[in-house]
């Protein structure tokens, strides 16, 4: 089996474009794989503050009232600013761009065959402006009064009104971010549609598309459909919180839970959003990991377009108590438990692809596993808080907390590290060194089952969220309970000091790492079978697709992989 | 099953906890499934030399029927969870039993105000007991609570009687609650409310007929006049308001 690419035809081809300079290179570039590298270094860079933000307020809920090294004293509004935009950050700042925009930029052409997006002028306005989104909500915690504290939802009218949130500033600048932020995924979301739908290379049917560029294209669908109402909202609370007209006001006709309806319409489908691309990153993962067909393809993708469309019908689960009519709540809890259908049967078909393996335990095939066994438990917890009758218990506790954290934290953290251990060959050229990164996972797996386990033992005990200081309540401050909030916070700084680790692998890697090839991992799909970095316009020649892209173990071949461009005997 | 993390202390607590009790179940048997195959799997499909991995599309009948099966015995198990949730949602939320008494729970930054019938047991009227942060209630009846908010979303939650409800500015949202256990309970707001949030409590005392009778007239002679006129002069409470 041979590669019809070889490194010669790259680097003459490399001779046809004209030696740029570094600002058009590497700044202004309209090259995807640029934009996406852009994309996954801001969300890194964010990922670190947002962090940092979670250690601040760990801390000050396990040692209430003690300076945080580092920070100092945590005041509760400079405590309602953190959480709020860890939570917003976290989301629009580092799931978002690393996944779907990082992830899909980079992916995508080089998985269809096709040598950059189809708008590659739009691809570079939506960097630029989600960038200019970033330097707004960092801006907005040093304007005077701190940045926002109304908690990611922005409820109104705490959110809506100076008098009642105290940051004058931090609050509009909140929306102006998150709205430009939405205005740049719109972008890169229709480069995204229209570049699989009409740019991939010959012979590639739509079942022969990977499982990775199917589960972007999804979910830049569902996000495209669902923002609309949000950015209109934030439009409406942004006059309401500058011009002073009153949609959410009640005192002047207006109504707070129209904002609760627009945001969760948009909010709850932006979980699938972000856990489809996570989702199609373990498929390829687990595929070339185990030297296995995706077990059930079809089924796989039937099932992803199934959540995609439940996911717009359950959006008011999460106003169950909300003061919504209460004959509401049973509709939305028919289609939330629902959604269990596609999404477990989505998971079982990723286990039994497990099955008859030949499973080789690389960092980032522990990633994958490790994805699927964890956000199993976000999963099933979901069931308790999908179901009205619970849920009036559960609702705005930690159980809450520790079941998003258990279905984002592999989304967001081990879905990228699952990726990144992957890709990093195809990206730069070099692999990542394997022992850091096995010391590296398990760092982060442990440590992150230290702090959420007990989070869910302090949300069964009835402790709400966003308080920050829990000696108010006597209920809420025994001894054992305090212990559960300090190896909580224990855990996560351990979790974070083993992140370093990763970079010194991420940058020691860069320079010194073992020469991956073009192959490094003998997958089929496109992007291994050109250089390592791939040269400006990927592909020397147009590739032509031959097959589906996980034919692993094929009987009577010599190979146990069988790149789709490969023109041999036809399956 | 949630009742050994926190003492229940109302009537519909036990439903929502036999729910707990039931989906812990049936998703227990399905995540203690799925786990166990993806580790088997994992552990016993290592990579060994000389085997090669198994050709499996996932696509004949055959082999979908192990998604079609669990698949069905999953929405067997949702349809259970869906019709168990309802019934408890029906009698917690839906439905509203005719009350003993009435109490007006009105919520602001960051307070709590509770304002009792008093003897009478009729609200508005001049034997009103006004209280901030304690709630007093009588133990074994039936209360109803109209819930008022003056300025942004609040959410009146007692943990020990599994009771929420988000108050909406400009709305009065009416429930139902019946404790059947004496004690002094926490109450918290749920919904982030602003600066205060985080010291907004309450008690709420759970009071035997007799001691409930006592603190009535203790607190009626005390607290008649000023905090019982003002409240009533406002009905609905005026919201101010920045714009105007």
């Amino acid at each position: 089996m041979v590669n019809n690419i070889s490194d010669t035809d790259s680097l003459s081809h490399k001779d046809h474009h004209t030696e740029a300079s570094f600002w058009s290179k590497y700044i202004f570039s309209t090259d995807h794989k640029i934009i996406g590298m852009q994309y996954i270094i801001t969300g890194i860079v964010m990922a670190v503050i947002g962090g940092y933000m979670a250690y601040v307020f760990r801390m000050q809920l396990a040692f209430p009232g003690k300076a945080v090294p580092g920070y100092g004293l945590v005041s509760p509004l400079d405590y309602n600013m953190l959480i709020t935009n860890h939570g917003t950050i976290m989301i629009f700042w580092v799931a978002m761009p690393i996944l779907i925009a990082g992830l899909g930029n980079y992916l995508i052409p080089l998985m269809i065959g096709c040598d950059d997006m189809v708008f590659p002028r739009i691809n570079r306005l939506s960097y630029q402006i989600f960038f200019i989104s970033t330097l707004v909500i960092l801006i907005s915690f040093f304007v005077p009064g701190g940045g926002f504290g109304g908690a990611w939802t922005a409820y109104p009218p705490l959110s809506s009104e100076a008098i009642y949130n105290h940051t004058p500033w931090g609050a509009p600048l909140w929306v102006i971010a998150v709205a430009l932020e939405f205005v740049a995924f719109l972008m890169g979301g229709i480069n995204f549609i229209t570049t699989t739908m009409n740019a991939r290379c010959k012979g590639m049917k739509m079942y022969d598309i990977p499982i990775v560029v199917w589960m972007i294209v999804i979910a830049s669908i569902i996000f495209m459909a669902s923002v609309g109402p949000l950015i209109a909202g934030a439009v409406m609370l942004l006059f309401d919180q500058t011009l002073g007209t009153s949609f959410y006001n009640p005192m002047n006709g207006g109504d707070p839970v129209l904002w609760q309806h627009l945001f969760w319409f948009f909010g709850h489908p932006e979980v699938y959003v972000v856990l489809l691309p996570a989702m199609g990153i373990v498929a390829e993962v687990i595929t070339v990991f185990s030297r296995k067909k995706l077990f059930g393809y079809k089924t796989i993708l039937y099932t992803t377009f199934a959540t995609g469309i439940l996911s717009f019908f359950v959006w008011a689960h999460h106003q169950f108590i909300a003061g919504i009519d209460p004959r509401m709540a049973n509709i939305f809890t028919i289609t939330t438990v629902m959604i269990s259908i596609p999404v477990g049967e989505m998971l079982f078909c990723y286990i039994a692809t497990l099955y008859g393996g030949s499973i080789e335990f690389k960092t980032a095939m522990l990633f994958a596993i490790a994805f699927l066994a964890e956000f199993l438990i976000g999963g099933v917890t979901g069931i308790y808080l999908g179901a009205s009758g619970t849920d009036i218990y559960f609702h705005d506790t930690y159980f809450v907390l520790a079941h998003f954290h258990y279905t984002f934290f592999p989304i967001a953290v081990i879905g990228f590290f699952t990726a990144i251990y992957y890709w990093f060959p195809k990206m730069f050229g070099r692999k990542l060194n394997e022992t850091l990164g096995k010391i590296h996972f398990w760092g982060t797996i442990i440590p992150f089952n230290g702090i959420f386990i007990p989070l869910f033992i302090l949300g069964m005990g009835g402790q709400h969220r966003r308080i920050y200081n829990y000696n108010h309540f006597p209920d809420l401050s025994t001894p054992s309970q305090q212990d559960l909030r300090v190896f909580a916070t224990t855990s996560m700084v351990i979790m974070l000091v083993f992140q370093i680790p990763f970079f010194i692998n991420f940058i020691s890697s860069l320079f010194k790492g073992e020469k991956a090839g073009n192959n490094p991992w003998k997958a089929n799909t496109l992007e291994w079978t050109v250089p390592s970095p791939p040269p400006h316009g990927n592909f020397a020649e147009m590739p032509e697709v031959y097959r589906p892209p996980y034919e692993y173990s094929v009987p009577d071949m010599d190979n146990d992989y069988c790149p789709q461009n490969c023109s041999g005997k036809k399956i | 099953m949630l009742s050994s993390f926190i003492e229940n202390a109302s009537t519909y607590g036990v439903d929502i906890d036999r729910l707990f009790l039931l989906i812990t179940i049936l998703v227990g048997f399905w995540f203690i499934i799925a786990e166990a195959a993806l580790f088997y799997f994992v552990i016993f499909y290592r990579r060994k030399k000389g085997v090669k991995a198994q050709y499996i599309t996932g696509e004949t009948k055959r082999q979908k029927r192990w998604i079609t099966i669990p698949h069905n015995l999953i929405i067997l198990c949702d349809i259970v969870i869906i019709v168990a949730a309802i019934m408890v949602w029906y009698k917690v939320k839906q439905s509203l039993p005719e009350p003993d008494e009435k109490i007006r729970i009105i919520a602001q930054q960051w307070a709590w105000t509770f304002v009792h019938a008093g003897p009478d047991q009729i609200l508005d009227t001049s034997d009103d007991i006004t209280t901030t942060e304690s709630l007093h209630i009588k133990v074994n009846t039936t209360y109803h609570f109209e819930l008022e908010s003056t300025d942004v979303v609040h959410s009146f939650s007692v943990p020990a009687f599994r009771l929420k409800q988000d108050s909406i500015p400009g709305r009065v949202i009416t429930g139902w609650f019946n404790a059947n256990k004496t004690g002094i309970y926490d109450i918290q707001c749920a919904e982030i409310c602003g600066l205060g949030h985080g010291v907004m409590f309450g008690k709420v005392f759970v009071e035997s007929s007799d001691n409930h009778k006592k603190w009535i007239t203790q607190n009626l002679n005390e607290n008649r006049g000023a905090v019982v006129a003002d409240v009533n002069k406002d009905k609905p409470i005026k919201i101010s308001n920045n714009n105007g």
